[in-house]
């Protein structure tokens, strides 16, 4: 009945004429970055952050979760088309859409990924709305040391799902936490690691490293791979599966829905895992896995419902918990907080409106995606074409501009370009930046809950074991590392990273 | 005895590194006690971890092989990072139409497949145009039109 008037709330929200337009506005940039190649949803939203400040918080957050998903949807095109996936999470999509569209089938694979994902979206949707409010609950019973026991398993599912080395990876969440230490320390008022400069006395923006490693990082390291593209690409016709058709693909959309919403809500998961366990789970259920590499529609189905779904299902940890599933999510976090909002338990309660109507402009937000992909299918299509050498350009500068807004000052973007050359060096190293920047907005508040729980227990760390709540959440971090580094699913685990790679 | 995996050579270094200069700036920040930690604590435990991950890096680098690090793509590193910070210098000083001038120019030179050509030239002032519309006027971000090299 509650969730009735809550939806009810939503859709009043949602509906308003300036925030139909918002969402609008950010499902259409979230598919534009998904089809271009190079630039990724991080990069958008950091990129977008200093144009929010001016806006309501709900309408800035149906904007920017518009994107997320969004780019879910773009990203899948041109992995069907030219065998290029435009976002990571549909790297799998493209092992057997694009040799869908090769046998003349690229409508049809267009539209299997837009309808799942449509339905994925409408399901996750609703999940959101259900389980959202009783993890709230949950949430508001923690304390620093549940708090501090929740960080730790986010962080270690990073490090899990992080491509390439376990080393690196944990290493990379420590110079994470490492660069979170800089700033103003809240305790005692002394400026840790300020290098006597007084624009760090807040600490290194979120926003000034995430532009520096995910914005221009990848911008060089695409220029090193740099080819002319192709620009062969096929006309996509016969849009809509036939009854045949949708008899082999509706399974694989329910099965994709039901995963990838439970690994979403993982912290650490989101998408990209969705899309992997979906495309595996799929090829073990078939009866003719030998199809799979070779244009199976179901390899298309379920991955894209799971991705869809996972992008969804991933802002219930964001909202209930105020902890980011992913770096997204960390950006969407930083954009409430400068909104003046803190993330955490109390929000749908106290942010009523912003909550429900965020959760509803994603159903919405839907809607405008399958008309936006489906009939608008060619508008994309031609945006792919768009060299990459008249694209960068324009990123560089909206990074340069969109990191000097945020506190008008040029020393952001020198520093900018040090994370830039950070993130390039790491990558050429074997070192993913995502745990990385996770670990650096957890560091902070993983520090005072560390604190607080210690002043609170007198210093005793078994205090973290006491408590059920956050002994469990570190027996489950505990399990997860211990299981990847077990031989068994580690080379399972390198087996996935390198079909990805 | 040789490093077989510069990969993990080099990562190694930087977590060693790393730690040396966290602790060595916190050396005066107040330690506490467990109950009670300072400022001084979290960064001395972190750095700590973080050597350990240095050592065992370096370690294997001379046990285990692995693949060697790819050149450093030179060209598209200094164009493109360069770009953002001559930006940066000359945003006040000539002012933000010169300023993004150069930053599309500069990195634009980091491609092999940039070309000047009228497309490029509509391209780029239609970008400049597009960013004063928006940032400067529309949202009012304090960047100066004309810089106060030049007067402005």
């Amino acid at each position: 009945m509650d969730m009735l008037a809550n939806l009810a709330l939503g859709f009043q929200t949602a509906m308003s004429l300036s925030n139909l337009l918002y969402c609008l506005m950010g499902v259409f940039l979230g598919t534009a970055v998904g089809v271009l190649p190079g630039i990724g949803p991080i990069a958008t939203i950091a990129m977008l952050l200093p144009i929010t400040f001016g806006l309501p918080p709900v309408s800035a957050l149906i904007m920017l979760s518009g994107i997320y998903y969004g780019a879910q949807y773009g990203g899948s095109t041109t992995a069907i088309l030219i065998n290029l996936p435009g976002e990571s999470a549909s790297v799998v999509t493209a092992l057997d859409g694009y040799r869908m569209a090769r046998q003349g089938k690229a409508g049809l694979a267009l539209a299997t990924a837009a309808i799942g994902s449509f339905i994925a979206g409408t399901v996750a949707t609703l999940l959101v709305a259900l389980f959202a409010p009783p993890l709230a609950e949950v949430a508001l019973r923690f304390g620093p040391a549940e708090y501090f026991s929740l960080m730790v398993l986010g962080l270690v599912a990073s490090i899990v799902l992080a491509s390439g080395s376990l080393l690196h990876a944990m290493a990379m969440v420590v110079v994470g936490l490492a660069l979170g230490l800089v700033g103003t320390d809240v305790n005692s008022g002394i400026a840790r690691y300020s290098f006597g400069f007084p624009q760090l006395a807040d600490g290194i923006g979120f926003v000034v490293i995430a532009m520096g490693m995910f914005g221009l990082a990848e911008i060089v390291s695409n220029l090193e791979h740099e080819a002319t593209r192709s620009a062969a690409i096929t006309r996509v016709k016969g849009l809509l599966p036939s009854r045949e058709d949708w008899g082999k693909i509706i399974g694989p959309i329910v099965r994709g829905t039901v995963l990838g919403s439970a690994l979403g809500i993982l912290p650490g998961g989101g998408a990209i895992l969705a899309s992997f366990a979906s495309y595996s789970l799929e090829k073990k259920l078939s009866k003719t896995p030998e199809e799979f590499g070779r244009g199976a529609i179901a390899g298309v189905a379920g991955p894209e419902s799971a991705n869809n779904a996972g992008a969804q299902t991933s802002f219930i940890p964001m909202l209930t918990l105020g902890i980011p599933a992913n770096p997204v999510m960390a950006l969407m976090i930083g954009a409430l907080m400068i909104q003046g909002i803190q993330p955490g338990p109390t929000i749908i309660t106290e942010q009523a409106t912003l909550f429900w109507g965020v959760v509803v402009s994603m159903w919405i937000g839907n809607v405008f995606l399958l008309i936006l992909n489906l009939p608008l299918i060619g508008l994309w299509v031609r945006m792919i074409t768009v060299p990459y050498h008249l694209l960068y350009p324009a990123i560089v500068v909206f990074c340069a501009i969109g990191v000097f807004s945020i506190s008008n000052t040029t020393f952001d973007v020198y520093l900018m370009a040090l994370f830039g050359l950070l993130g390039y060096v790491l990558t050429k190293l074997g070192c993913e930046p995502t745990p990385l920047l996770l670990a650096f907005i957890l560091g902070p508040p993983m520090e005072e809950h560390l604190r607080r729980a210690m002043v609170l227990s007198e210093g005793r760390v078994d205090v973290l074991l006491r408590e059920p709540l956050s002994a469990i959440l570190l027996a489950i971090a505990a399990l997860l590392l211990a299981s990847v580094l077990l031989p068994a699913i580690r080379k399972k685990r390198d087996e996935t990273f390198v079909s990805e790679g | 005895m040789h490093i077989r995996n510069p990969r993990d050579f080099w990562a190694g270094a930087i977590y060693l590194a790393l730690p040396i200069v966290v602790i060595w700036i916190g050396r005066d920040y107040p330690l506490g006690t467990r109950a009670r930690m300072g400022p001084g604590y979290f960064p001395t435990v972190l750095g700590a971890v973080l050597a350990i991950f240095g050592v065992v890096s370096i370690g294997r680098s001379f046990i285990r092989a692995g693949e060697p690090i790819s050149a450093l793509a030179w060209r598209p590193l200094i164009f493109v990072l360069g770009s953002t910070v001559l930006f940066g210098l000359l945003l006040e000083r000539m002012g933000i139409l010169i300023a993004l001038a150069c930053l599309i120019v500069v990195s634009a030179l980091a491609s092999r497949n940039s070309r000047l050509d009228a497309t490029s030239v509509a391209a780029l002032i239609g970008l400049v145009a597009f960013c004063v519309i928006v940032f400067v006027k529309g949202l009012g971000v304090p960047m100066p039109l004309i810089g106060t090299w030049l007067g402005g």
